[in-house]
Formats: C-alpha cells, sequence, structure tokens
C-alpha cells in the first residue's frame, strides 16, 4: 500500500469540518441523562465522607473513631496515612479520616463524630504581604533571567554589569514608568467535585473517575494501590469541569477503591463543597514591581521587574518565562520570589501562568500609553516589531496586527476611546476601553485510535480520551464524518475508557489537535483499504476513488461508483480495525500546528462613588488555525471569556490571616460571575488561509488569558489611573480612588 | 381537631394514627414526574438525596451546601427549588418535576433551544440551568432579552455557558413554546 | 446532619404545642433555604424541626381593615411580588426583586427572610455566632463586618434585605407563642437585637415563638426607595443598603425615615441622616449632608472602612430614588 498523505480537505470541499454541528451530547446533557462519577449509583454502594483539618497548621495527637463507628448505618472507618498521630498537616481542609455508610447523611453524621486532637501550629497565609512573608520564614528564591543587548566585558561582574547598564537604559528612555500589579489566588472550583465511585470485580478495580486523564490515571491507581495497571479500568464519560486540576485520582481516590476493598461493597467518595475548594486545586497569586522604559515612540526598550508568586502549600508558582507577556523588550532583568504558605497546593489552572503573567504585565505597557498620553492601542501596535523583527512571542506579529484591527472594528475602538481618565461621564459612572494580546502552544498531545468499519456499513472509534465539554466527541464524530463521506450520525465513537487505545490528558489544549490527529489518521488509513477494494471492483485506481456523500466515488467520473454499505459489504465476514496514532514532534505535521494569538477588547462602566464596575462589551478575536466546529469553537470562547470576567472583578480565595481559614469556600461567598454580568460579548474567529492551512490547534485555553488585563486596562482607562491588583473589587476600586484623591 | 397535613394522612393509613411527630426511617410516597413513587427517608432526608440515590434520577446536581448555585433546582408544585434544602418529608404532597421529565422522545423547547445553541459544556450546571429557564419562562414568556438577563441569576455556570444560555432562552420566547 | 424529629401541623395552636414540647431544642422550618444549609453544616443542631409551611394562614396575604395589608409569615417571596395588594408598596417588591435567584425568592419565605441567620464566615466556618466572642472577626479578616454598633462581641451584620424597606413602612410583626393562645403585635424595628452572648440569638423571639404575619399599615402618600450596593448580577448580599421614605410637600422634606442594611448586627435606622432631611428643601446639598450624617458614628473594623463609603452612598441614593431622582450610579 502506497503511503498516505495525510491532509485535510480544502476549505471549499469540506463537508463537516469546519461547519456547527451541535454537540452530539448535548440532549442527554441538557436532560439530566449524562451520568458523571457523582452520579453513577452501584447496587449496594457505600456513601463515603471524610473529616477535613479544620487547622491550615497543625500535628495531629490522636484520633479516636470509636463514636463515628456506633453511627447507626457507618460501616468502615479508614484513617489516611498522612493523618496518623505525630503528622503534620499544612493547609486547611486535608482529608484526615473517611467515613463511609449507608446514606451520605449517616456518613456525615459519622464524621461529625470523629474526635480529633490537633497541636496547632503556625499559621502564614498573607501571601499579598512580602514583607511579612520573608519575617515568617517563607520565601525563597525562584529563578529569574537577565538579557541586554549589551555584553559585560570579560573582568565584568555580571550582576554589577546588569546595574549600570539598566540604569543606562533608564536614563536614556523616552518615558519611565514604576508600577505594581498584581492578582490573587483563585480556586478551580469544579461544579461536580473532585471524586469517585469505584467497584471491585474480583481483584480488577473499576474506578468511575471524574477526571481528564482517562488513559493516564489507571495508573495513578495502580502505583498507589500496587496492583497492575491492567487490572484496573478507568472510566469517565461526563465530568463536571476539571479546569486543569483532574489529572490523577488522587489520595482520595485510592483511598475509596481501598474502602471497598475492605468492605466488598462499591463505593462513593466525592469531595464535599468546601474540600473541593480547599483541596481541588487552585492557580497562584502573583505581585509584580517593576520599572520599565520606552523610546520616544513608546517602543518599550528595557524591563525591570521583580515579582512574588504563592502557589500555596506546595508546586511552582508563576515562573519568569511569562513576564513580561507577549512582549519581548531588547533588555530585561526579572527575578522571582516564591512564597509558600498554609494553603493547599496549587494545580494547573487552564493555560497555566499566561493569564497571571498577562495581567501583571501588560498593564504596566497600558500605564506606560497613559504616561504618553497616547492610545493603549497605538503602543501595542508599536511594541509588536515587524514578522521579520518580531517585537512579541508566540504568534507572528503579523497576526496580532491584523486581529487588533479586526478587534477595533468591533468594539468600535477609535470613536469610543479617549485619554486615560478623560472620558465623559454620566452620573457617577466613566466608561474606558482597555485591550490585552495572548498567545498559547495548543499542539496535540499523543493520542491512539483504533477504528472499525463493519461490513454493515458501520463505523465505529475506540480512543482513550474524555470529553471535558469542550466537545471531543463531537470533533471526532466530525472528523471520521468527514474522511468517510458520511453523516455525523453515522459514526459510533466509544471514549471515556482506560481499556482504549490510549490518549493523552486533556490539559493544555492539546486535546482536539491530538483526537483530531489520531481519528483522521486512522480514518484515512481505512479508507485506502477499503478503496483499495473497491478500485478492483470500478477498474479505477485507488488513488483516484473519493469518499463523498454516502459514496466511493471515482473523481471526476460520478457514474463511476459504489455506496458506501456496499464498499463495505466486499469486506466479506470480518471487520476492518486500522490503528493509528499521532506522535507530536519537531516535524510539522500536516494536519496540526502549535502557537496561537489572540486579541481581547473590554469596554467597561465605572461607578466612581461605589467602586462597582459593569461589563459593557467584550470583544475576542481568536486565531486557532484550522477549526473544526465553528459552533464549539464558539461555545469555548464565550466560556472563557466568562472565566476571565470572573476573575477579573469577582473572584478570590479569601485567608484569614489570624487563623489561615479558607474564609469564602462555599459557592454563595466565593463570588462568581452570574448570567447578568457578561454584558456583550462578540467573538471572532480568525481563520485566513494562511492560518487555516497550519491544521489544527487547541483553543481551550488562550481566550481565558487576556481578560484580566483588558478588563483591568479598561478600569484604567476609565479612572486615569490603576486599581493595582485583580480582582477589581468595589473595596479595591474605592481604595484607589482614595489613593489618588481629586483624580477620578 | 385541625386537618391533617399530607404527610400525617399518608403515615395515619400506614400506622392507623394520625401520629404528629416523625422520627427515624419512614416510608412516604412522593409524586415525581406524574409517578407516585414509595422511598423510605429520614427526616433529614432531603429530596436531593431521595431522587439521586433513591429514584437515581441524578440530573439535579449537588453543588453546594448552601443552595446558592440552582444546581439542584427542581419544580415543585410548579415553581422552582433548590431540592438539596428541602427536606423530602416536606414534600408530600406536592408535584415535584424534575429535569428528566424535560426529556424523552418528545423533549420540552427548552432543553432543545439548549443544545440548538450549545448551551453547555462540561454539563453539570446544566439540568439546573433548563429547569430554571422553564420555570422562567413559563412565568415570563414573552420575557425580552434585558428580562432574560435579570431573571436568570439563581444559577451558577463555572464553565461560562451564559451568553449561550441567553440565546437558549431568546429563541424558546421566539418560538412561543 | 443530626437526625432529628419532624412535623408540619396545620395550625399555629398546633405548631407552638410541638414547639414549647421540645423547648429549646426546636428549629423553625419554613423555605428551608437557610435553615438545611446549616442543619447540614451541623450548625445548627435541633432534636426537633416543626415545618410552619403547611398552616394555611401563614400563607395568606390579605388587606386589613385599617387599609394596610397582612402577610403570612410563610409566604413565598414571589408570591408577595405577584401580589396586587402590595403594589403600593413598590419599594418592597425593588429589594425583592434584588434577590435575583427566583428559587430562592420562590423557596425563601418572608418569616425566613427576617429571621435568616447571619452569614459572617466565622459564624458559618464554626466559630459560634460571635465568632469567638468577637475576637475572630476583630483580628481576622472583617471585610464584610459591621461598620456600626460593633463595640460589643457582635460584629456580624443582619442579612435581611427586606427589613429596611419594611421598616421604614412601619412594619409591625404578629408573634404567637409560647402559650397556645398568646399573641403580641412587635414593631419590626423593636424586632432585632444585638447578642451579648453566645446563648443569645440576633433577635426577641423567646421559645416557643414564631413569627405568624408581618403587617403594613396604609401605604400613605409617603415615597419609598431601597438601594443596594450589589457587586454582581447574583442573589449574593449586598455590601451594604439603604432604605428610604420621605414625605416631601412643594418641594420640602415634611418627614423622613433611613434605614440601612448590611452594616450593622441590627437593621440599622440613621436619626442623623433623617434629622439633616426633615425641613430641609430636597436639594443635592441636602442630599449630600444625610449620606455625611448617616455615617457620623461609623466605627469601622480593621478592613472594612471602604463600607463607611458605601454606606453614605447608599443613604444618598435611595433618597434620590425616594425622591424621584435617578440614583446616579450603577
Ligand atoms: C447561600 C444563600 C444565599 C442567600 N442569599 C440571599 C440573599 O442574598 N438575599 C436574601 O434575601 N436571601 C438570600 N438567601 C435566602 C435566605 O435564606 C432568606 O432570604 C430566605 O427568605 C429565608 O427563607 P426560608 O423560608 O427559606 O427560611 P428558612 O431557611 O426556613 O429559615 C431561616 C431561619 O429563620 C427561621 N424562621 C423561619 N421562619 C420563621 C418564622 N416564621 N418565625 C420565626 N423564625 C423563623 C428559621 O428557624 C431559620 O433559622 C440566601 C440563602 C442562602 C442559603
Ligand atoms: S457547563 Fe460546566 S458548569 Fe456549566
Amino acid at each position: 500500500m502506497a503511503d498516505i498523505q495525510y491532509s485535510w480537505p480544502d476549505r471549499d470541499s469540506s463537508k463537516v469540518i469546519g461547519g456547527r454541528q451541535i454537540r452530539l451530547d448535548g440532549m442527554a446533557k441538557s436532560t439530566g441523562a449524562a451520568k458523571y462519577a457523582y452520579d453513577i449509583n452501584l447496587k449496594n454502594m457505600l456513601v463515603a465522607r471524610a473529616l477535613g483539618s479544620p487547622h491550615a497548621h497543625c500535628t495531629i495527637k490522636s484520633i479516636d473513631s470509636a463514636q463515628a463507628e456506633k453511627v447507626p448505618g457507618v460501616v468502615h472507618v479508614h484513617v489516611l496515612d498522612h493523618a496518623k498521630p505525630g503528622r503534620e498537616i499544612r493547609w486547611q481542609g486535608e482529608l484526615l479520616v473517611i467515613v463511609a455508610a449507608e446514606t451520605e447523611a449517616a456518613a456525615m453524621e459519622g464524621v461529625s463524630k470523629l474526635r480529633v486532637e490537633y497541636e496547632p501550629l503556625e499559621v502564614f497565609v498573607d501571601e499579598f504581604n512580602l514583607e511579612a512573608a520573608k519575617k515568617a520564614g517563607r520565601t525563597s528564591k525562584d529563578g529569574g533571567k537577565v538579557q541586554l543587548e549589551k555584553e559585560p566585558g570579560d573582568d565584568e561582574d555580571e550582576a554589577t554589569f546588569a546595574d549600570k547598564e539598566l540604569e543606562r537604559l533608564f536614563k536614556q528612555s523616552a518615558h519611565v514608568v514604576e508600577g505594581f500589579y498584581g492578582i490573587d489566588a483563585i480556586t478551580h472550583c469544579c461544579l461536580e467535585p473532585h471524586g469517585a465511585t469505584v467497584y471491585w470485580d474480583n481483584d480488577q478495580l473499576i474506578a468511575y473517575l471524574s477526571t481528564q486523564n482517562v488513559s493516564g490515571t489507571d495508573e495513578g491507581f495502580a502505583n498507589d494501590l500496587k496492583i497492575p495497571a491492567d487490572k484496573i479500568e478507568v472510566r469517565c464519560q461526563y465530568v463536571g469541569g476539571g479546569f486543569g486540576s483532574k489529572f490523577a485520582p488522587d489520595y482520595w481516590g485510592t483511598a475509596a477503591a481501598r474502602i471497598a476493598k475492605a468492605t466488598g461493597r462499591p463505593v462513593k467518595l466525592m469531595l464535599s463543597r468546601d474540600q473541593e475548594f480547599k483541596l481541588g486545586g487552585n492557580r497562584p497569586s502573583a505581585y509584580l514591581k517593576v520599572r520599565l522604559g520606552a523610546d520616544k515612540d513608546g517602543v518599550v526598550t528595557v524591563w525591570d521587574s521583580d515579582h512574588w508568586s504563592s502557589p500555596g502549600a506546595d508546586g511552582p508558582g508563576v515562573p519568569q518565562g511569562v513576564i513580561p507577556y507577549v512582549f519581548a523588550p531588547k533588555n530585561y532583568r526579572r527575578a522571582v520570589t516564591k512564597v509558600t504558605t498554609n494553603n493547599g497546593p496549587a494545580r494547573a489552572w487552564r493555560a497555566p501562568n499566561h493569564p497571571q503573567g498577562c495581567a501583571i504585565t501588560q498593564t504596566a505597557y497600558d500605564d506606560m500609553a497613559a504616561r504618553m498620553g497616547i492610545s493603549s492601542y497605538d503602543l501595542f501596535l508599536k511594541n509588536l516589531g515587524t514578522d521579520d523583527s518580531p517585537g512579541v512571542a508566540g504568534a507572528k506579529p503579523s497576526v496580532y496586527a491584523a486581529e487588533m484591527e479586526i478587534a477595533a472594528r468591533l468594539i468600535d475602538w477609535k470613536a469610543k476611546w479617549h485619554p486615560h481618565g478623560k472620558g465623559a461621564r454620566r452620573g457617577d459612572i466613566v466608561d474606558g476601553l482597555g485591550m490585552s494580546l495572548h498567545t498559547w502552544g495548543g499542539g496535540g498531545h499523543e493520542s491512539t485510535c483504533t477504528v472499525k468499519i463493519h461490513p454493515d456499513g458501520g463505523v465505529e472509534s475506540f480512543c482513550g480520551t474524555q470529553d471535558i465539554g469542550s466537545g471531543t466527541r463531537t470533533v471526532c464524530a466530525m472528523v471520521l464524518a468527514e474522511t468517510f463521506g458520511l453523516g455525523v450520525d453515522a459514526i459510533r465513537i466509544n471514549y471515556g475508557s482506560s481499556r482504549f487505545p490510549v490518549s493523552g490528558p486533556s490539559g493544555g489544549s492539546t486535546t482536539v489537535g491530538g483526537v483530531s490527529e489520531s481519528h483522521r489518521r486512522a480514518g484515512q488509513e481505512a479508507l485506502a483499504k477499503i478503496c483499495e477494494m473497491v478500485a478492483e471492483k470500478l477498474g479505477v485506481p485507488a488513488a483516484e476513488l473519493i469518499a463523498d456523500d454516502g459514496r466511493i466515488k471515482a473523481r471526476g467520473d460520478a457514474k463511476k461508483s459504489v455506496a458506501w454499505k456496499e464498499a463495505c459489504a466486499m469486506l466479506g465476514m470480518k471487520p476492518l480495525e486500522v490503528t493509528a496514532t499521532f506522535r507530536p514532534s519537531r516535524n510539522k505535521s500536516p494536519l496540526s500546528d502549535t502557537k496561537v494569538g489572540g486579541v481581547q477588547m473590554a469596554h467597561v462602566e465605572v461607578d466612581t462613588r461605589t467602586g462597582l464596575i459593569r461589563m459593557r462589551k467584550f470583544v475576542a478575536v481568536q486565531d486557532m488555525g484550522l477549526i473544526i466546529n465553528r459552533r464549539l469553537a464558539e461555545s469555548q470562547i464565550y466560556g472563557a471569556v466568562i472565566m476571565g470576567i470572573a476573575y477579573s472583578l469577582f473572584e478570590q480565595r479569601i485567608s484569614d490571616p489570624a487563623s489561615g481559614a479558607f474564609l469564602n469556600a462555599d459557592m454563595s461567598k466565593y463570588n462568581l460571575c452570574r448570567l447578568g454580568d457578561i454584558g456583550e460579548i462578540v467573538v471572532e474567529m480568525y481563520e485566513p488561509e494562511s492560518e487555516r492551512s497550519r491544521g489544527v490547534i487547541g483553543l481551550g485555553e488562550p481566550p481565558v488569558i487576556g481578560p484580566g488585563a483588558a478588563i483591568s486596562n479598561a478600569v484604567c482607562n476609565a479612572l486615569g489611573f490603576r486599581v493595582p491588583v485583580l480582582p477589581l473589587t468595589p473595596q479595591r476600586v474605592l481604595e484607589a480612588i482614595k489613593n489618588n484623591a481629586g483624580r477620578a | 381537631m385541625a386537618a391533617a397535613t399530607a404527610v400525617q394522612t399518608q403515615l395515619a393509613a400506614q400506622q392507623g394514627t394520625a401520629s404528629k411527630v416523625i422520627s427515624g426511617v419512614t416510608k412516604v410516597t412522593l409524586t415525581i414526574n406524574g409517578k407516585e413513587q414509595a422511598v423510605s427517608v429520614e427526616p433529614r432526608t432531603t429530596l436531593l438525596d431521595v431522587l439521586r440515590y433513591q429514584l437515581d434520577l441524578t440530573g439535579a446536581k449537588p453543588v453546594s451546601m448552601d443552595s446558592s448555585s440552582g444546581a439542584s433546582t427542581v419544580l415543585v408544585d410548579d415553581q422552582p427549588m433548590s431540592a438539596s434544602s428541602l427536606l423530602a418529608v416536606a414534600c408530600v404532597g406536592k408535584k415535584i418535576r424534575t429535569v428528566e421529565s424535560l426529556g424523552g422522545d418528545k423533549p420540552d423547547a427548552v432543553p432543545a433551544a439548549f443544545v440548538a445553541h450549545d448551551a453547555q459544556q462540561c454539563g453539570f450546571c446544566t439540568p439546573g440551568f433548563v429547569v430554571a429557564v422553564r420555570a422562567f419562562l413559563d412565568k415570563h414568556p414573552r420575557a425580552t432579552e434585558e428580562e432574560i438577563r435579570k431573571g436568570l441569576n439563581g444559577n451558577i455556570c463555572r464553565c461560562g455557558t451564559y451568553a449561550n444560555i441567553i440565546q437558549a432562552a431568546i429563541a424558546v420566547v421566539k418560538g412561543g413554546k | 446532619m443530626k437526625a432529628f424529629e419532624y412535623a408540619a401541623p396545620s395550625t399555629e395552636a398546633e405548631a407552638i404545642e410541638l414547639m414549647t414540647e421540645r423547648a429549646g431544642t426546636v428549629e423553625i422550618l419554613a423555605g428551608g433555604t437557610d435553615l438545611v444549609g446549616l442543619m447540614k453544616q451541623m450548625l445548627v443542631n435541633p432534636d426537633r424541626v416543626v415545618n410552619l409551611m403547611e398552616i394555611r394562614s401563614l400563607r395568606e396575604i390579605e388587606p386589613t381593615p385599617s387599609g394596610g395589608v397582612s402577610i403570612g409569615a410563610a409566604v413565598s417571596l414571589e408570591q408577595i411580588l405577584d401580589s396586587h395588594y402590595l403594589d403600593p408598596y413598590a419599594s418592597l417588591k425593588q429589594a425583592i426583586n434584588n434577590i435575583s435567584s427566583m428559587q430562592l425568592r420562590c423557596q425563601g419565605t418572608l418569616g425566613g427572610e427576617l429571621c435568616q441567620r447571619p452569614q459572617c464566615w466565622f459564624f458559618r466556618g464554626g466559630h459560634g455566632l460571635l465568632g469567638d466572642d468577637g475576637r475572630a472577626v476583630a483580628q481576622g479578616d472583617n471585610r464584610y463586618h459591621a461598620v456600626f454598633a460593633n463595640a460589643g462581641p457582635a460584629k456580624f451584620v443582619n442579612n435581611s434585605r427586606l427589613a429596611p424597606a419594611l421598616i421604614v413602612r412601619d412594619a409591625r410583626l404578629r408573634i404567637v407563642g409560647p402559650s397556645p393562645d398568646a399573641e403580641q403585635w412587635v414593631d419590626l424595628a423593636d424586632f432585632y437585637r444585638i447578642p451579648r452572648h453566645g446563648e443569645q440569638r440576633e433577635n426577641v423571639l423567646r421559645a416557643g415563638q414564631f413569627v405568624s404575619h408581618i403587617e403594613l399599615p396604609d401605604p400613605g402618600s409617603f415615597q419609598c426607595a431601597t438601594y443596594e450596593v450589589r457587586q454582581g448580577a447574583g442573589p449574593e448580599y449586598p455590601l451594604t443598603a439603604a432604605a428610604a421614605r420621605l414625605n416631601v410637600q412643594s418641594g420640602v422634606v415634611r418627614d423622613a425615615k433611613i434605614v440601612l442594611g448590611h452594616v450593622a448586627p441590627t437593621p440599622w435606622r440613621s436619626e442623623d441622616a433623617e434629622h439633616e432631611l426633615i425641613g430641609k428643601p430636597l436639594t443635592a446639598e441636602t442630599i449630600e449632608a444625610a449620606g455625611l450624617a448617616a455615617i457620623r458614628l461609623a466605627t469601622p473594623l480593621s478592613r472594612n472602612e471602604y463600607k463607611v463609603t458605601l454606606a453614605q452612598v447608599s443613604v444618598e441614593r435611595a433618597v434620590r430614588m425616594a425622591a424621584g431622582l435617578p440614583p446616579g450610579g450603577f
């Protein structure tokens, strides 16, 4: 068989790809038929609940579960290893003891009867306060980088040279801005908490896990339970949100398996809402002090920053690599300090580090525009550079420039923009415009797919991927439908089991790239085999055959064709099975690519007496290579923007400075955006042939990066001064107004 | 003697006494999606637990401790309420409808519009939202976009499907259903 | 939830009897939006729960002979919105509409709204009603706490969103129990109290008592309005709020009543603000002076000074709205 040239059909001949196919499991989700891990009910199942540490920092002195065991309905009490007497607990909510019972109410009552003695230890959670963190011994250097156009002489000390050179560059700058910017920690707040429903079938473990990583979590169970991975099946058809926090079984997942083993009964263990807030993942905070200098045109040529970031008790903070964000000034020094606190450890959050990098640095660029009295649009444009000599990282300057033009048109930038703080006032209300740029990789992950074609014409695929809400199922079906010239309904997609061929975790916007690669490859290979059979019958070379409209046809000769079913019948008694794998490599695949760019603009109103902010309009222009499903892509962007509005205006983890408690760990106190808060959102997908021809690139993350900077810049444009730290709560806006008395 | 309330009447029929106080596990009948369902509950059992664990009606979701997310919204005598903060015993004698009643072979216009406008991503908030939109539009069948934006704030979606939900609700109003 | 006994009486007398049998360990259930969550988190652990929702007389809205309206405590907030009897009390409906969740309005009752427990995160986090006798609040993050009347251990705010609107309307409560035929009438303004120790609650109800009705007098020719500083479109509680009642004749304020919400452990009447208004022409200067007067007694805690500004603006805007002017901001 000839080597297959993997390719996508061009724009005009695509029948399915690029269309607006509705989500295949939409009705199941909209009518409650979709079953999530939380919804799986098994016969004879126990429901487990856990006691979380009330203290943010303590040692466990003793645990007494006698009273809990006596609660009617309680069947099993499981003390976690890390909670044994003498062990140190470093954040509030850490699970200590799990109680499994006949009902959820009995389990919760059992939990309330556990008697644990704690030795409280000193607590530190005030990550905003660098001086306090230093005093408490909670800081450490976390990397940094210096890059200067000039090099030190042979005998010069590098650090001293950098000091001197930076001073010289600042002196030489036409404009210098000094500023402070920040963004608080937020949590993932998945609506379906982390957890699993599990049972043992003899020595086989079946785990319905709420996960973004079906193919990778069986190993996690195996390592922890010390059993072979082939004895484990992880299943997940639906997951109620992950956003980067659901890649592993977690210790509570394996504890559920242990309890199921010990009791011989299925067990459901989901985190409670407050535990979900405290343990389910959070995004590191970041605060930055910076000085930047620009030439007379506003091109930033020197950047000197120091930032600190807290991932909570463990994990990486925001690294220097995203400072400044997208923009790449020729000279910079960037230093990082990590602050560890008694908060739960951070986890990857949708586009890890980019939203923070964007929010704390593109605000500084905007302040440069304000200092110079010019439009942020003009300053951003000047700093893009050219495709030959880019001033930005990620996407090409020409892509950003084209997107800026589109966004400006959609938000009517020219007519609506006014110099910072100089807009018209309507009662106590002022309005403003702001913008931001973002980039993301989004290259496909490794993915294997088996396509099975039945002699009756039926088509199925098997792939160990998952649909986290981004529409994986629909995308896979569309790719195969396009490949075989069939309707989407004719394809059966099987995913959500670790027994299926391995596919990567859904993180980093890698899924659509990965699964469209593996499905297209397996599909094209299978089609080639079908065509070989048909070729003989029609007397047309296989290479001249195409699949279209439910038939295999000779290109350019409509009379020579057979129906798809007829073609498949030639398989005889045996179905055809083809497996293909995509492995990302340095060589560009013809089907997918990496690196996108996007531009976002916000129009806000600020009430200068209450500090309230309302969204008027938000425009998101996004490049994503080849678009498989326009409708789903739009939904992703809408969703990302809305999440962005939430972290810009509402959302923050509030830790009590005195006790370290996570004070707002419930839905009514952890403010999120509601339907009435979003204003008008306009999404525009940038898909010129130059970008489409690059192939598929993931989209889940990029549009969530920019809202922080765009909204903060719009507020600054409205007020005439910066509210430095996100979220922009009324409290913070009022404080900024006070600090800039008379200027609002 | 006061008129007996629904739950008392049921218990009287079972036990032969008009017991005023219920404790421990009790069998009661709930009317759910038009069907009489015999379930056993304690006073502390929430309607949500009964739906999810005894009847396998898992459309209504447990999201918050404090009924502020709207994810467990069901209709009780046609009023939208949070099943997570209703005691099952307090629902005896009432007509309960869950999101599942809007599905089936001929789905209601609201879930159909949610599908057409892609008003769901992970889908965990969606059943609660669908019921809330149904209740809101039953009461305000000609709601304007502005009224929709003001009227549907009892539910939280983390994935950010609000823009699509607004479109879905507008479509239902236009379709007159 | 701890296991408990449950009863759903159909008359007031039966309810009182069921409550007094177990006096002190009973909780009243209305819509359950607050109580059930509190019980789930084991912050409230009654031995018996008495459900008022089956008592028909508590579920009715009726005109009173004196030209006012009587609202049963178990009437849902949505029912109030839908009732034509309450059309003359537009600012009450406005306040209810601010509770922007249809679910909460359909399930929540007026009695429950007035008797809901504080949202103070130290109380809800298990530190008791007063938050370790006020220490947790004083030393911790108190951004949403009281800026008035917070010198004692109670530093939470009263969350009722309807109490300010009802107090400016001189609403009265009918309280029944603890003996089967006992009834008394209390001005809503006098219903709340500031607890001095952990055993006390936030209102004057004694064991075996509950609120049966809320009565509004004749709507009169007042102009009323409620203004809330709401951070977003959701039903989350406002940061501060104010209700205003004005009687303006030929441009001069003859009478005024100003009550703030979410600023003190009880709804907070500002006579200082009222004094600034009464007898004055209703000008921008008068309104500004009323706002300033309203915060004269403010004693912010370590992290909630901004709420003082918001209280001032709330008063100004409530007065503006009562006067038929646009609030000026959102
Ligand atoms: C997270 C959350 C957010 C909310 N947000 C808001 C909000 O922003 N604004 C708002 O107004 N409401 C809000 N609510 C609803 C709030 O609980 C009340 O507004 C609601 O009206 C309470 O009514 P209910 O009938 O559900 O009360 P229940 O929960 O049944 O009772 C509340 C309390 O009042 C007592 N009680 C009830 N009725 C009586 C009576 N007749 N006599 C004496 N005591 C009585 C109960 O024992 C209980 O302690 C919220 C609730 C929650 C849980
Ligand atoms: S669709 Fe995921 S929470 Fe709404």
